[in-house]
């Protein structure tokens, strides 16, 4: 083949600073997109286990809609659709304010809570009808029972979803790249274009994103290990 | 959004076919129908690999899937997309790309629903198999898999809603299928973004929807079979106590 691997070219001075800064918006991405997906999802779930039907309804088109449209075309009605509502001033701050980043993390942690909330509402489903009547008919109140009985429970049950789901959004972040932040793939594609190492580049970028995940799903089922339900 | 659909339905429907290249849903379908008919035979093979307790299949297996689950779908495209050609000496066509960067990363994780699958069956199905006298293939292929395949029917559809959503990312690589198709139509309609993208989100949503609940229809459908099966069984393990 006649090719000659030669890593020392990605991994140093401009490349390296290039692939660190790629990593860091990754990261950023994933970690603001999850709590604040985690932040809706909890929303979501309270208002779905309310008895308020459409208000039910809602949530269910909410959560159907991040879930049966590709992620990819999320960011773009994000990206390019969004602005044509807003007022042009906002979309003059946007636009000084890394505007792609901005959208990316909303459609990013829209996505997540719609699927945080569907494992939640699970996990709820999955804990016996009995503890919620035992905890209302001992005096605890609806947010009580919540925070004392239900939750501590559905957690656990729904632990294995959510960190599948973890998963599945980290590796989201890499179609950021295609409404223009510059996250790790698409840092390793335009080292790819610079130097024409295809090999070093994208070898580069699939290691780091393996050790992310791998580290992810090794802590997950430590973590479901550690809290295991214990009857 | 009606005139937009009046105006463009034949170009996201079927791109600029008679005259062109095949484009928009319908070469979604494609890639979607050709990647699940590809991604099916090598899932069962791995399936089989990782149950199969013999350590030179089942090591390699579980590293291939544990590889792919852990590299984003995108990294895989431009893997084949810029490594390919290196490797290979010739050029992929777009369409070969992103059906190969599909049916490698669908083949892990359709490999795992299956793996639940055959792993959710009773022992005793293998080893009644076994004790009749059938070999592993044929116990594989007459016993397991007709039933293991049969449970996790609905999991097979989830994953066909996904490769439809994953087809979406032949859009980085020029290929004229839908979401290629919808924003084109986009920066026709310059002004009306918004509507457009709106557009192309429902029709995927009415492909993926109904798709999803057909598979949450018959996952009911498929519990109740194997309730009933075990109903059968019951009354002689009733029996075989008294």
């Amino acid at each position: 083949m006649g090719y000659d691997l030669d890593f020392s070219v990605v991994l140093s001075g401009r490349y390296l600073e290039m692939l660190l800064s790629g990593l860091a918006t990754t990261m950023l991405l994933f970690v603001s997109g999850w709590f604040l997906g985690l932040a809706i999802a909890l929303v979501l779930t309270l208002i779905r286990a309310t008895p308020f039907k459409p208000l039910q309804w809602l949530v269910a088109a909410y959560v159907e809609y991040h879930r049966n449209v590709p992620l990819l075309v999320q960011l773009f009605v994000w990206y390019f659709g969004m602005p044509q509502l807003l007022p042009l001033s906002v979309n003059r701050f946007l636009n000084q304010h890394n505007a792609e980043l901005g959208f990316a993390v909303i459609a990013v942690s829209c996505f997540m809570a719609a699927y945080m909330s569907e494992d939640f509402r699970s996990g709820l489903r999955a804990v016996p009808k009995a503890q919620r009547e035992a905890a209302r008919a001992m005096g605890f109140s609806f947010l009580q029972t919540m925070r004392w009985i239900l939750i501590p429970q559905a957690w656990r049950i729904a632990l294995p979803a959510l960190v599948n789901q973890t998963l599945h959004m980290f590796k989201g972040t890499s179609l950021a790249g295609i409404i223009g932040v510059v996250e790790l793939t698409d840092v390793a594609r335009q080292i790819e274009d610079n130097t024409f190492r295809v090999f070093e580049a994208f070898g580069v970028v699939t290691a780091i994103y393996l050790i992310c995940t791998l580290t992810l799903m090794l802590g997950g089922a430590a973590l479901s290990r550690r809290f295991q339900l214990r009857t | 959004m009606i005139e937009i659909l009046q105006q463009h339905w034949l170009f996201l429907l079927v791109g600029d076919y008679p005259k062109g290249p095949l484009g928009g849903l319908a070469m979604t379908l494609l890639i979607t129908i050709t990647s699940m008919v590809l991604a099916f035979p090598c899932a069962v093979l791995v399936a089989l690999c990782r149950t199969s307790g013999i350590r030179l299949f089942v090591w390699p297996s579980t590293a291939f899937v544990y590889l792919i689950r852990g590299t984003p779908l995108l990294m895989l495209v431009f893997w084949i997309f810029f490594a390919g050609p290196v490797i290979l000496g010739f050029t992929l066509s777009a369409f070969a790309t992103i059906v190969i960067a599909i049916v490698s990363f669908q083949t892990a994780y359709l490999s795992e629903v299956i793996r639940g699958g055959i792993e959710g069956l009773p022992k005793g199905q293998t080893e009644a198999a076994r004790a009749l006298g059938l070999g592993y293939f044929v116990t594989t292929w007459k016993v397991i898999l007709p039933q293991a395949l049969y449970n996790v029917i609905p999991g097979i559809l989830n994953n066909l809603t996904a490769i439809f959503k994953e087809s979406s990312l032949a859009y980085v690589i020029s290929l004229h299928e839908l979401t290629f198709a919808a924003l084109q139509v986009m920066n026709f309609e310059m002004r009306r973004p918004f509507q457009v993208l709106v557009l192309l989100a429902a029709i995927y949503f009415c492909c993926c929807f109904a798709l999803s609940q057909t598979a949450s229809w018959l996952e009911v459908r498929v519990a109740r079979k194997r309730e009933r099966d075990s109903g059968l069984i019951q009354p002689n393990a009733q029996l075989a106590q008294a």
